[in-house]
């Protein structure tokens, strides 16, 4: 219940505020724009600060809210609440049509991508003969509920901060569910995600549309607040600063967005009016005073103000101890038709001229643990992504169980039970242990984001996080549950992917380098885990350059040396294979 | 369709996608070196162009003044960044830098401005002028930030390009500005007309497009820059300072701004916020590149020139919508060639 | 003893976690010494502090002046090279430009000889002097690293891991390289977990554990330490001891 204390206090505050006596009626209509703006900069918060999704579009979508009702009301005399499910779905699918071709790109190109269609929208809206061109459209009729006709701003603002209080609540249970925790790995890569199941592009759509229909809401509350309806605020330029607003609170909080709007709002409020004071009446002075407070202050807080405020607060919000006696029925298996648990028949890997993995060959058993070592470049690593579907093979088959895998995507391939760790660790640093582990469980879950919205997931939460907490003390790392998994070394950030990779509830564990940077003891405490995980009836494929680890534990032993498969056996077999000494074990063996 | 003006709009569109060209590469080179999208090379553009038209007329532009203000601060920074071991070498080194510099060049500025002075002359006096500006916005807003993400250093960015938008308000006026013409020469080849300034024109875009080539390709300083792109503590290591390699770009970006600017105000009429679309438009081109691709992008840049003037010839009202949409077929095509597996960098 | 680098109480925080506690640290000229430990105890942290990379608490000395004022830039000129663990080479560059880009803050002449040097010391970079260094395998990549460091002429070679990731043969071909820079001048900070490979080749040792160094002293006593045998050597197998 404490969590939820600030969140009552805030909202009485502000119920109160249009009954304060002497609040000025320009305060209130100050808190509408804060409002408004906050609306938007929330969709960028789930996209940008936590998707890792920029966008400077965003002014768009609310010209799609604004401009859907302002047709609607004005030429055809529909109600403005009818008109508000039709805002919001005309924002959605342009956020689907610009998503579908935008979201699947990384980087820098989905800004300026951005920021291309933003501008070409914006045209678009003033040269429209429908929407009025550049004069826009004026005399949208404002809301009404019965007979009260909200005219002035003091009623609107009830309806505009019902909406921010609303979707802030709504996005906040969205980020911690199931969903929420696939969208929060987005800006790490997709990789990591796709091999547990979440279907990043999906996933990515999801939060652009998230955003895109927040804009529209505000799109729509704007038109009805302002009664009219013209491109200015729909262009680049407010695209822009919705941005800021972002970065300004914090671009990965969800209250930084109204923080940030507060900021920003009334920042460029005492900009315009008193500016003109100080210097005298020269125009655009705001633009210039505001650009600099912006490099200004994004070199004294590039985190923004939301979570330099809340490292000040004494409380820190309490910790989450899952229930671990909650059991999450074992995944369905795939029906075995013969012993092989996994089959390579001669997969090979061409990149441009390069032969990565060249026609190589091998099976695993049930309950065995096969080694694949040889010097980096080898195509071990290749090896890997073509098994779990990664890459995509140039020739040859993969099967599990007698079920071909060739080319199906990662998030197939781990139906299958095949779950693997990373060379190089992607975990999410900023989420506890837990909620990395839990990612492991994805596929086990069913909640979708909507009932995670309104919190309909928790029975089918409480069940993933006891599977990770359990996964998560098997590989003894009970003591780190809750804490960063950046935090932790990369030692044990390794053990992590082992526990996350458990929480499939795997056949076959494709482990990639999963003692380096353990010592000695740390080592053996690793091997016995893998020998146990084998008595209980799993399969192990690993990666190892830790020559005593890999003769020790494996009971047999695969070896690459440019992408071509030189030798296999017993590590006794191995270790005096003239081949294998001559290319990668050296010469005294 | 009429040949003569498909050749006339293709003409149009070479010259204009020539300067988008010349915009697209010196994006690409200051991303790649410093992860800065430069929004402000439009503002480069405008100063450029009317500070020159502004010398033409006589008069000493305001820019020559703000060389001077962010040489102050940028000295300024270099105090403080400096505080705790304050040699007498760095910082004169630091004085002579941002304060004698852009002083000289405002002395030099008042000192040759006046109706009669050649046109030559005025030339150079812009491109000092905004090579400075753009050597010190790099020191005042970029430098402090080089450590943070693309996302941060785009908006910090964004406040640059408003920022200095809003000071070529102040230094020009609403009103545009022409220049006069670098050269009143004219070659007409068929029923085509090629003026001096359009050749100057393409002149300068393939000497520019050569002369990096050659920078990056063969110079210690052009493979220092780029490897400063490719691995920024990679260069530190090796002790190439990340700070001048993006000075240099920058240096590069305003020059090249600046002259993109000398080149067309002659032709068309520029305002104080004319930069900020010119240089959206290299963007494109830079986008279409890959914001890594030089060649690709000169190409895109001259495809981006040509659909602006067909487009504003069949459909004046959409020109900017086409153009601007042009992207998304292109991004539709690379988002299709995206790789599968990601670099491994965080 | 001349000490070419000098650290003495030496703090290093990252973020809020202090990963280096109250470290001291003496490299001579032409000395070999080895850091050894887990990782995560702290020795690419000490590593990076030293070079300049993170903030350094405490007191650090290069070829007798204090460091406190230096940046990256200005250690690489005083003659301290880092070969950091991921290597940072210019992947889409040649091999021949990663060496020549080693040599930026060294006159064009000299920069002449130190080709001559590093290519006798790797033949294997001169044969594939026009390659991108992307495309190298792992034991070139770990040779160039090394290379480019040493085109710099540096007077102290700091090296982070260099025989990660990297087959046991190649292991030993690099550890021998390492041995006879010495015989060329170049003292070295070797920092490793292959305790084994690195107390052969060291003159003296410091043991890591938890940010703190535990134990130091020649590497032949550390070598035969027993609780260093227990928890770093562990047991010694045909694979390994091929250096």
């Amino acid at each position: 219940m404490s969590q939820r204390m600030p969140l009552l206090i805030f909202t009485a505050i502000m119920a109160a505020i249009p009954f304060i006596p002497g609040v000025p009626p320009f305060w209130i209509v100050l808190l509408d724009n804060i409002g408004l703006a906050a609306l938007v900069a929330m969709g960028l918060v789930l996209l940008t600060g936590v998707g890792g999704l920029t966008s400077f579009g965003q002014a768009a979508f609310c010209g799609f809210g604004a401009y859907t009702t302002a047709v609607l009301t004005t030429a055809y005399g529909v109600s403005p609440w009818l008109t508000l499910p039709l805002s919001l779905l005309v924002s959605g699918i342009a956020a689907v049509l610009l998503g579908i071709v935008t979201v699947r790109l990384s980087g820098h190109y989905l800004p300026l991508g951005t920021i291309a269609w933003g501008i070409g929208l914006f045209y678009l809206f003033s040269k429209l003969e429908f929407l009025g061109r550049n004069d826009g459209i004026s005399g949208i009729p404002p809301l009404s509920i019965g007979g009260l006709r909200m005219l002035d701003p003091g009623t609107i603002y009830y309806v505009i901060w019902i909406a921010v209080l609303i979707s802030a609540l709504l996005t906040m249970n969205l980020l911690d569910s199931r969903t929420g925790r696939a969208i929060r790995a987005l800006r790490r890569g997709h990789v990591a995600g796709e091999a547990f199941g979440v279907q990043t592009p999906r996933a990515k759509l999801l939060v652009f549309i998230y955003a895109a229909v927040l804009a529209g809401l505000s799109g729509w509350l704007y038109a009805h607040f302002q009664r009219a309806a013209n491109p200015t605020p729909f262009g680049a330029q407010a695209g822009i600063e919705y941005l800021f607003i972002a970065v300004v609170g914090g671009a990965g909080y969800v209250w930084g967005a109204v923080l940030g709007a507060g900021i920003v709002v009334i920042l460029k409020e005492v900009l315009q009016s008193y500016l003109p004071y100080i210097f005298g009446g020269q125009s655009q002075l705001e633009t210039i005073v505001f650009g600099i407070l912006l490099v200004v202050l994004l070199q004294l807080a590039p985190t923004g103000v939301w979570p330099w405020l809340m490292s000040r607060l004494p409380f820190k919000p309490a910790r989450k101890i899952p229930d671990t006696s909650l059991e999450l029925p074992a995944r369905e298996r795939a029906t075995s038709t013969t012993s092989v648990l996994l089959h390579v028949e001669k997969a090979r890997k061409q990149f441009g001229g390069v032969i990565a993995v060249n026609d190589v060959s091998f099976d695993v058993q049930a309950r065995e643990i096969v080694a694949l070592i040889g010097p980096n470049g080898a195509g071990k690593s290749t090896t890997f992504n073509l098994i779990t579907g990664v890459l995509t093979s140039t020739s040859g088959a993969i099967s599990v169980l007698g079920n071909k895998v060739d080319n199906a995507p990662p998030q197939e391939v781990v139906k299958l039970g095949v779950s693997r760790t990373f060379q190089h660790v992607k975990l999410v640093p900023d989420m506890t242990v837990l909620e990395n582990v839990a990612i492991g469980a994805h596929l086990r879950g069913h909640a979708g984001a909507i009932s995670s919205m309104f919190r309909l997931d928790r029975a089918d939460e409480a069940r993933l996080l006891a599977e990770a907490a359990r996964q998560i003390e098997r590989v003894g790392l009970g003591e780190q549950i809750d804490q960063l998994a950046g935090s932790l070394s990369l030692g044990q950030q390794r053990i992590v992917e082992i526990a996350r990779a458990l929480c499939v509830d795997p056949l076959l564990l494709l482990l990639d380098e999963p003692a380096a940077g353990l010592r000695h003891m740390e080592k053996q405490r690793l091997a016995a885990l893998l020998r146990q995980l084998r008595d209980s009836g799993m399969s192990v494929l690993l990666v190892e350059h830790d020559m005593g680890f890999v003769m020790d534990l494996a009971d047999r032993i695969v070896v690459l040396d440019f992408g071509t498969k030189i030798a296999e056996g017993t590590p006794g077999a191995i270790k005096t294979n003239p081949d294998v000494i001559k290319a990668y074990l050296g010469a005294t063996a | 369709m009429n040949t003569t003006i498909m050749l006339f709009l293709l003409q149009d569109g070479i010259t204009n996608g020539a300067i988008y060209a010349l915009l697209g590469l010196a994006l690409v080179l200051v991303f790649a070196v410093t992860r800065v999208i430069l929004i402000p090379q439009g503002e480069f553009v405008t100063y450029g162009a009317l500070s020159y038209a502004m010398l033409a007329t006589g008069q000493v532009p305001g820019t020559a003044r703000l060389a001077v203000a962010m040489g102050v601060v940028a000295f300024g920074l270099d105090l403080y960044a400096a505080r705790r071991a304050l040699r007498l070498k760095p910082v004169s080194r630091s004085a002579a830098l941002n304060i004698v510099l852009p002083a000289a060049i405002l002395a030099l500025t008042y000192a040759l401005a006046g109706p009669k002075t050649p046109i030559a002359v005025n030339i150079v006096l812009s491109l000092l002028i905004v090579a400075v500006i753009g050597l010190f916005l790099y020191r005042i807003a970029f430098q402090p930030l080089a450590h943070t993400s693309v996302l941060v250093l785009l908006i910090a960015s964004v406040g640059c390009h408003l920022a200095l938008q809003g000071l070529g308000l102040v230094f020009f006026g609403a009103e545009g500005l022409r220049g006069p013409a670098l050269s009143n020469a004219a070659v007409t080849l068929g029923p085509l007309r090629f003026t001096g300034q359009s050749l100057a024109v393409y002149g300068l875009t393939i000497a520019f497009i050569v002369g990096l080539w050659l920078f990056f390709g063969f110079t210690l300083m052009g493979k220092a820059l780029r490897a400063t792109a490719v691995n920024r503590l990679g260069a530190r290591l090796v002790g190439i300072r990340t700070t001048l390699s993006g000075q240099i770009a920058f240096l590069l970006a305003s020059v090249i701004g600046a002259i993109s600017g000398i080149l067309i105000v002659p032709i068309t009429t520029l305002y104080y916020d004319t930069g900020f679309l010119i240089g959206l438009k290299g963007f494109i081109a830079a986008i279409i590149g890959g914001l890594v691709s030089y060649p690709l992008t000169a190409v895109a840049a001259l495809v981006v020139g040509c659909v602006e003037a067909f487009s504003s010839f069949y459909a004046s009202n959409f020109k900017e919508v086409i153009v601007f949409t042009l992207i998304i077929p292109v991004l539709l095509l690379r988002s299709l060639a995206a790789p599968a597996v990601e670099e491994e960098k965080d | 003893m001349s000490a070419l680098l000098k650290v003495g109480d030496a703090h290093v925080a990252y973020g809020k976690v202090e990963a280096v506690r109250s470290v001291s640290l003496e490299v001579a000229d032409n000395e070999i010494v080895t850091i050894i430990g887990a990782n995560g105890a702290g020795k690419t942290t000490l590593l990076n502090a030293i070079m300049g990379i993170l903030p350094l608490k405490g007191f650090a000395a290069f070829a007798g002046a204090d460091m406190a004022s230096l940046d990256i830039e200005d250690r690489v000129a005083a003659g301290l090279s880092l070969v950091p663990e991921h290597r940072e080479l210019f992947g889409t560059m040649n091999v021949e430009d990663n060496l020549q880009l080693g040599a930026f803050r060294i006159p064009k002449a000299i920069a002449a000889k130190s080709f001559e040097r590093v290519y006798t010391l790797f033949p294997r970079l001169k044969e594939r002097r026009k390659q991108l260094a992307g495309t190298l395998s792992g034991g070139e990549q770990q040779m160039l690293a090394m290379g480019r460091a040493l085109m710099g002429a540096p007077k102290l070679l700091m090296l982070d891991e260099p025989s990660l990731g990297l087959a046991p043969i190649i292991v030993a071909d690099i550890f021998r390289t390492i041995g006879e820079l010495r015989a060329a001048g170049v003292s070295v900070l070797l920092v490793e977990q292959n305790a084994q490979a690195a107390l052969k080749i060291a003159d003296r040792a410091y043991v890591m554990e938890l940010g703190e160094f535990v134990l130091n002293g020649p590497a032949s006593d550390i070598a035969t330490n027993a609780r260093v045998a227990a928890s770093y050597l562990g047991f010694t197998h045909e694979g390994e001891s091929a250096i």
